[in-house]
This record gives C-alpha cells, structure tokens and sequence, in this order.
C-alpha cells in the first residue's frame, strides 16, 4: 500500500529517487556553505579590541566596591547601549572610535553661587580618583561588574555650594549631529537629559566617572565624563556630559519623555515592580548561563533604602 | 521547468534557509555571539522565524504578478523552515529564559502580551507545519486544507506584533516588517475583490 501511487498527487510533487538519495549531499553542501558565509562574516563582527582610549589614571582603592569577578573589557566596551552612536549593541564601538573628548567642557549652572566651567582635565583632578566595582544592572534584563574609576559627585557638589534652590541636578550629554549619528534620529528627544534628587546626588555611591578597568572611559562607554549610579536602571547613568544644573523642579528625563509609562523618573532598580512589557524579577549577568534573581536596589539597599523612605516604590518607579 | 531544475533550486533553497543557523552554530563554537550570546540566539532565530515566514507569503503574490506557476513548489520548503526556526526560537525561550520553569512559563504567557502574541503565532504555526503532507491534503480534502492554512496570515500578524511589542524604543525593524506584512496580506484583499468583480458578470449572465 505504501508504494502505491496516489492518484491525486501530481507528478511533479514526486521526488525522484536519485534526488532522494542525494539528500545528504544537499545538507552536507548546505552546512559548507554556512560556514563559507560564517567565515566571511567575522571579520566584520569580531568585537574590536583597540578601541579602549587606555591612558593610565592614577587611582585608590575603595571601601564602596563589590568583590564580585568584574565582567571582561571587551564586554563592557562592545556590548553598549548608546543610542547617540547607535541602537545596535555592537554600533557603538565601531562608531565612537573618532569621537572627540577632548578639548571637553562641563558647563555648571542653575541655582550655584557661582557658574562655573571645567574642562575635563581640571575636573578630573577636583578630587582623588578611585576604583569603584560596581554592579551595573540595565533595565533591560541584563547586568555587569564594572572596574568604574571616578570620585564621588558630592565632591563637586560640595564645591560648588548649590543655594537652597536648588532640589535637583539635572545632566545633559553633548548635542553633536556630526559626532553622534543617532542624533539624527528621532528615537529619543536630544539631548539626552538624567536627573537625580539632591539627596540622592549627594549619595557618596553616586559616581562621576571617567574611566573603567584604571584608565579613561572608552569613548561608547560614556566618554570622557559620565555618572554612575549603581542602583538605578542603566539608562539613569547618563554619559559624556556637558552641562551640569541645580534646579528646584524634577528634571526631564530622557527614557521618561519617550515612554512615561516604562521608564520612571526615579528607576530604581525593583525586582518587585515590572517594566509594564517584562519581568524585572531576574537578569541575566552576561558571561553566566543562568539568570540570577535581582536585588532590591541593585544590591545598595543598606546604603540607599532610607532616601525613599515613606515613598511607594510602585508609584514612583 | 524541467524538474531537474527544480531540484537544483531546491537544494539552494534549502543550503540559504539552513545558512542562518549554520552561521549561529559556527560563532556559538567560535566566540562570535558577542558579550550576550543567549539574547543573540533568541534575536537572531526570532528574525528568521519572521523573515520567512513573510518569504512564504511572498510566493503566491509573486507567482500571480510574474506568471512564474512553479514558485508554488516552494512554499511548503520555506514555510517549513519559518517553522524550523520558529522552533529553535520558542526553544531558546523555554530554556534559556525560563528554563523549562512551567510554572513561570504559563504566568509569562498570561501576563506579557508579547509573549501571548509570540506563543500564539507559534501555536497556529504549529498545525500547519503536522499538516503540510500531501497525504493531509488529501484526508482533509483541499478546500478544508486550504481553509486551515488560511491560518498562517493570523500568524504572522500575530508574529509581528511580537516583534513589535518586545522593542525597546527603536520600532524601525518591526515597521518595515509591518509594511511588507501589509502588502502582502493586501494583495489578496485586492486580488480577491477584483476577481469577483470579473466572476460576476459571468454569472450573471449564465443566469440569464
């Protein structure tokens, strides 16, 4: 019954005996042809090496720093999310390699007693650099340890001797349509705009940063000057920044502007409180196969749960 | 066309839709998925699952507009392998992400539109691909076959708009996909209204 020929099946539905048996020579030429293609793909995709800016900062260890395994160079400096340079994780490697960070300055304005302007190399030397190991968990799901190099925002701030006025520091990164090819897109509103409450950027965790693994910032990693706040959401540390202001209203802020509903001004980092599209409960740390379980406040909670203290974390997430 | 060249397509046909897991297994083994390799996986079987799925739909507008009749002998193949691919896609879901966790798999489902949208176009893959036989043609008579296969415009819409929910910020991707999606599926709103038109004088006629 088997080898009867079905009335109803055209001719030319039949395979061929000699195609059936050669079946394998298909599948044999298919993978050989796969591997032709693999090959002439990775010299495109092999992740760059060289892009690291590597000079030397001369840095102290810190009390502040976790004593987890810090995740590879070549991780944190290709898989970016930097959407001024690009969407793409691996974009931003490839297209900050002629970035400019120097000369650089961060403007400082708004409620100060005086208006001042840094440029990145005075600003680097306002205070002692340190190696601050810190978890960085995105928003997205995935985390890293990060060899972060920097000094406390509170150094500045201190400095700078902000007047009652001011209840917020708002951050700006530098607008450059010719430098940042994603500013030409509108997939967030340019500038890019962070803010922290005052308490929160007098947190001694809170990091101006300019370097990673004892040298300067890669240039996709947030060059030359970026904040680091460990237990917020990734996008919270804003990078490459210009403009520094004290202000007396909550800041606008990138991610909330494109997406109020998903992205609070706050983003504290809450395995309990879900991104309305997915679960925040787990991430994966990237070179691990299973994913860890979150913790509340990235881990920070015992230095930083008693700024929200009284606040429902549900409602201001 | 003589059926040695059919066969001869075929078999490119089968070494393109096999390259792109043939390209994940060769980096997989050579340390070219990237600082993320399991979201590469995901990513990367999730587009293919889409991008042939959109193939398949491709090949009856395109048989209609060139004339091409033998295009048809292709469609089973590639809508064969968007199920393929979206195998290996819902695969890395279930492992990777929630490790064969049935509890947190059915709360996922339920909860995340995305993930209801992506099961769901799945699931209605998942017919077709148990009745792509010639013998199932035959047993369920080609009219009802063809209705059931009706099912594969459900699930594509339903595949993009998985696409579409699980995007951050930048929808570039899922609205190319949406578009062609929607050309597509247009021209067969078109072309069945304008058959009718045509049918119908006929008809009338015979009437008289």
């Amino acid at each position: 019954m088997l080898f009867k020929k079905p009335s109803d099946i055209p001719s030319s539905e039949i395979t061929s005996q000699s195609v059936y048996m050669d079946r394998r020579k298909f599948m044999s030429g298919a993978t050989v042809f796969g591997a032709a293609l693999a090959t002439a793909g990775c010299e495109m995709l092999k992740p760059s090496e060289a892009v690291h800016a590597n000079t030397k900062l001369t840095t102290v260890k810190s009390p502040l720093s976790t004593s987890e395994t810090p995740t590879p160079l070549k991780d944190i400096s290709n898989y970016n999310n930097f959407y001024e340079f690009s969407t793409d994780k691996y974009g931003p490697a490839e297209l900050s390699r002629k970035f400019r960070t120097s000369p650089w300055t961060v403007k400082v304005g708004g409620a100060v007693k005086e208006k001042k302007s840094y440029d990145i190399d005075s600003l680097m030397k306002l205070a002692t650099l340190e190696d601050r190991i810190y978890r960085h968990r995105c928003v997205e799901g995935w985390s890293m340890v990060i060899p972060w190099v920097g000094y406390s925002l509170s150094n500045l701030i201190n400095q700078l001797q902000p007047t009652s006025k001011a209840k917020y520091v708002m951050f700006t990164t530098l607008m450059d349509l010719g430098q940042f090819p994603g500013q030409h897109s509108p997939v967030l509103d340019w500038p890019y705009t962070e803010g922290l409450r005052m308490d929160e950027a007098m947190h001694p965790l809170t990091l101006l940063t300019f370097g990673l693994y004892g040298e300067t910032l890669p240039n996709q990693d947030g060059a030359p000057v970026r904040v680091v706040i460990p237990w917020k959401y990734g996008f919270k540390s804003i990078k490459s920044i210009v403009k520094i202001d004290f202000v007396d209203y909550e800041p606008p802020t990138a991610w909330n502007k494109a997406a109020p509903n998903e992205y609070g001004f706050y983003s504290n980092v809450n395995p309990n409180v879900d991104h309305p599209r997915w679960s925040q409960a787990t991430e994966r740390r990237i070179g691990e196969f299973r994913k860890r379980p979150t913790l509340m406040f990235n881990g920070y909670g015992d230095q930083v749960a008693s700024l929200y203290n009284g606040m429902d974390l549900k409602k201001h997430y | 066309m003589p059926r040695r060249w059919i066969v001869v397509l075929k078999a490119i046909v089968w070494v393109l839709c096999l390259s792109p897991v043939s390209l994940l297994a060769w980096k997989a083994t050579h340390d070219g998925l990237g600082a993320n390799p399991l979201s590469e996986v995901t990513l990367s079987t999730g587009h293919w699952t889409l991008y042939l799925l959109l193939t398949t739909l491709a090949i009856s507008p395109l048989r209609k507009v060139t004339g091409i009749n033998w295009l048809i002998r292709f469609r089973r193949l590639v809508g064969l392998f968007a199920f393929f691919y979206g195998c290996l896609h819902l695969m890395t879901y279930l492992w990777f992400d929630k490790f064969f966790d049935l509890h947190e798999i059915v709360k996922d489902i339920y909860k995340r539109p995305f993930i209801t949208a992506g099961m769901t176009a799945w699931t209605l893959m998942l017919p077709l691909a148990l009745t792509s036989t010639a013998a199932s043609i035959r047993w369920l008579g080609g009219k009802r076959w063809q209705t059931l296969h009706r099912l594969i415009y459900a699930s594509a819409i339903a595949g993009v708009v998985h696409f579409w929910w699980l995007v951050k910020r930048d929808l570039t991707r899922p609205e190319i996909m949406a578009a062609i999606l929607t050309l597509l599926l247009g021209f067969r709103v078109v072309d069945r209204v304008l058959a009718s038109r045509t049918v119908q004088p006929a008809a009338v006629s015979q009437e008289r």
